[in-house]
């Protein structure tokens, strides 16, 4: 029977340790970051330190405090990356609930789109369906192209109803983001990251490569040397670099 | 305290970071070494946190170990009984620090949980009752000098390495040694270099 003795002395250890957390967890319940909480819950939890966190949990608070975006989580992949956003409350500024056939072609049928813009992607992914190579990936709810695996077809340029995939050169340029014809009040009000034509650019540009098309920046690839000033320019972070 | 017990002190606290590093000597809590080590300032909650967990659970393991564990011939419990305190130790430190002291929770806080089942953690509190069976005049205030010297070498490791790192992201760096490959060579040619301490410290004894 002697065993006895290792097994209580182990067991009774382990419930005095039990005991004392479940207390002090009541005792001394702090504050509560709700957020960060169901953040949390959607993580996968494998804690891998992907996202450049601790874990899970700080990425989740990193989150919850606006620090980090949604879609850092390599495991989690878009389908977490979206209900995070949910979460975070990113899609606040849609106009309605698009609950339809999937598939922006049939979307956009109703008022342009759920969303508040009318000239964003909507994620739906027409142009993914298109894409023979695998090219074309909805990451964060937009649609990104992979320039190593694109043919340039041009099937994805036809499949999108709001005209935003263009053909551009494979070179190091600088690419504008948004396509929005809307004034600058009307962006500001249901987004942080749209053009509101300041010109910033077109002044900053010493190769006199950007213009104002239609109330937006437009980039001619041609003429781009990819020197990033306007990048830099940008107060609404709208251009952003593509690499070669 | 006599001036004899106090130089002893002071050998084993330099001891415990240049000779006895956990990190490049015994090469335990590699899995901090390399995850968190990226950043500096990261690096650096990580060791304190890591420093206080090493001197609290030896704290608690020690008259444990002493009072409980060997007057009831279960000595060969401790890893067991270890990992199932210093878990329960370290979260319970998490709850009071989230608490009590907030500003101190969020630098530590989210590193604390990473420590809990840490293996430099565990073999801190393990080896230095080694260290006490051989020698009976190392007992509870030389177990917690060594493990908190234990702390301040994971701190000093890990700052060395972050700063490595920080310089290696500057560096043009091969494609087949880019990430993993040039943070290993780099960790073994840091140990390497905590080679040329042995022997210090016996000549300040």
């Amino acid at each position: 029977m002697e065993f006895i003795t290792p097994i209580l002395i182990v067991g009774i250890i382990g419930l005095l340790a039990g005991i004392i957390l479940a207390v002090a967890s009541i005792v001394m319940a702090g504050p509560k970051d709700e957020k960060a909480e169901a953040l949390e819950e959607i993580l996968p939890g494998a804690n891998c330190g992907a996202c450049g966190y601790s874990g899970c949990s700080g990425y989740a608070a990193a989150m919850s405090q606006g620090e980090a975006q949604p879609g850092l989580c390599s495991p989690g992949g878009p389908a977490v990356a979206k209900k995070c956003a949910e979460v975070l409350g990113a899609g606040e500024t849609d106009k309605l609930v698009y609950d339809g056939i999937e598939g922006c072609s049939a979307a956009i049928l109703l008022a342009g789109g759920s969303s508040s813009c009318l000239f964003g992607c909507m994620g739906l992914g027409d142009c993914v369906k298109a894409c023979d190579y695998g090219a074309v990936e909805v990451c964060n709810g937009v649609a990104k192209i992979d320039p190593a695996l694109c043919k340039a077809c041009g099937k994805c340029v036809a499949a999108c109803p709001k005209g935003l995939i263009s053909l551009a050169p494979v070179k190091k340029q600088a690419v504008v983001r948004c396509h929005n014809c809307d004034k600058g009040k009307a962006v500001m009000d249901v987004c942080k990251v749209g053009c509101i034509s300041c010109t910033k650019c077109v002044k900053t540009c010493p190769q006199g490569a950007i213009a104002m098309e239609n109330g937006c920046a437009a980039v001619d690839p041609q003429k781009c040397t990819g020197c990033g000033l306007c990048v830099e320019s940008c107060p609404r972070h709208v251009i952003t670099m593509l690499e070669a | 305290m006599d001036g004899q017990t106090l130089k002893t002190l002071i050998a084993i606290f330099l001891a415990a970071i240049l000779t006895e590093n956990y990190v490049l000597n015994k090469f335990l809590g590699i899995c901090p070494f390399l995850g968190v080590s990226k950043k500096l300032d990261t690096a650096f909650g990580m060791s304190c946190a890591v420093t206080v967990v090493m001197v609290i659970a030896t704290a608690v393991t020690w008259p444990l170990y002493t009072y409980l564990l060997v007057p009831q011939g279960l000595g060969y419990l401790q890893t067991i009984v270890f990992i199932l305190v210093i878990a329960a130790l370290v979260q319970l430190l998490e709850t009071v620090l989230r608490k009590y002291m907030p500003p101190l929770y969020s630098a530590l806080g989210i590193y604390l949980p990473l420590i809990t089942t840490n293996c430099a953690v565990l073999g801190v509190t393990m080896l230095v009752l080694e260290k006490g069976a051989a020698d009976p005049s190392f007992g509870y205030l030389q177990s917690l000098v060594n493990s908190f010297g234990s702390g301040i070498g994971f701190l000093v490791a890990m700052i060395l390495f972050a700063g490595v790192r920080e310089r290696l992201e500057d560096c043009d760096i091969p494609e087949t040694f880019q990430g993993l490959p040039i943070t290993l060579v780099a960790a073994s040619l840091v140990a390497v270099s905590f080679l040329g301490f042995n022997g210090l410290v016996d000549r300040l004894m």
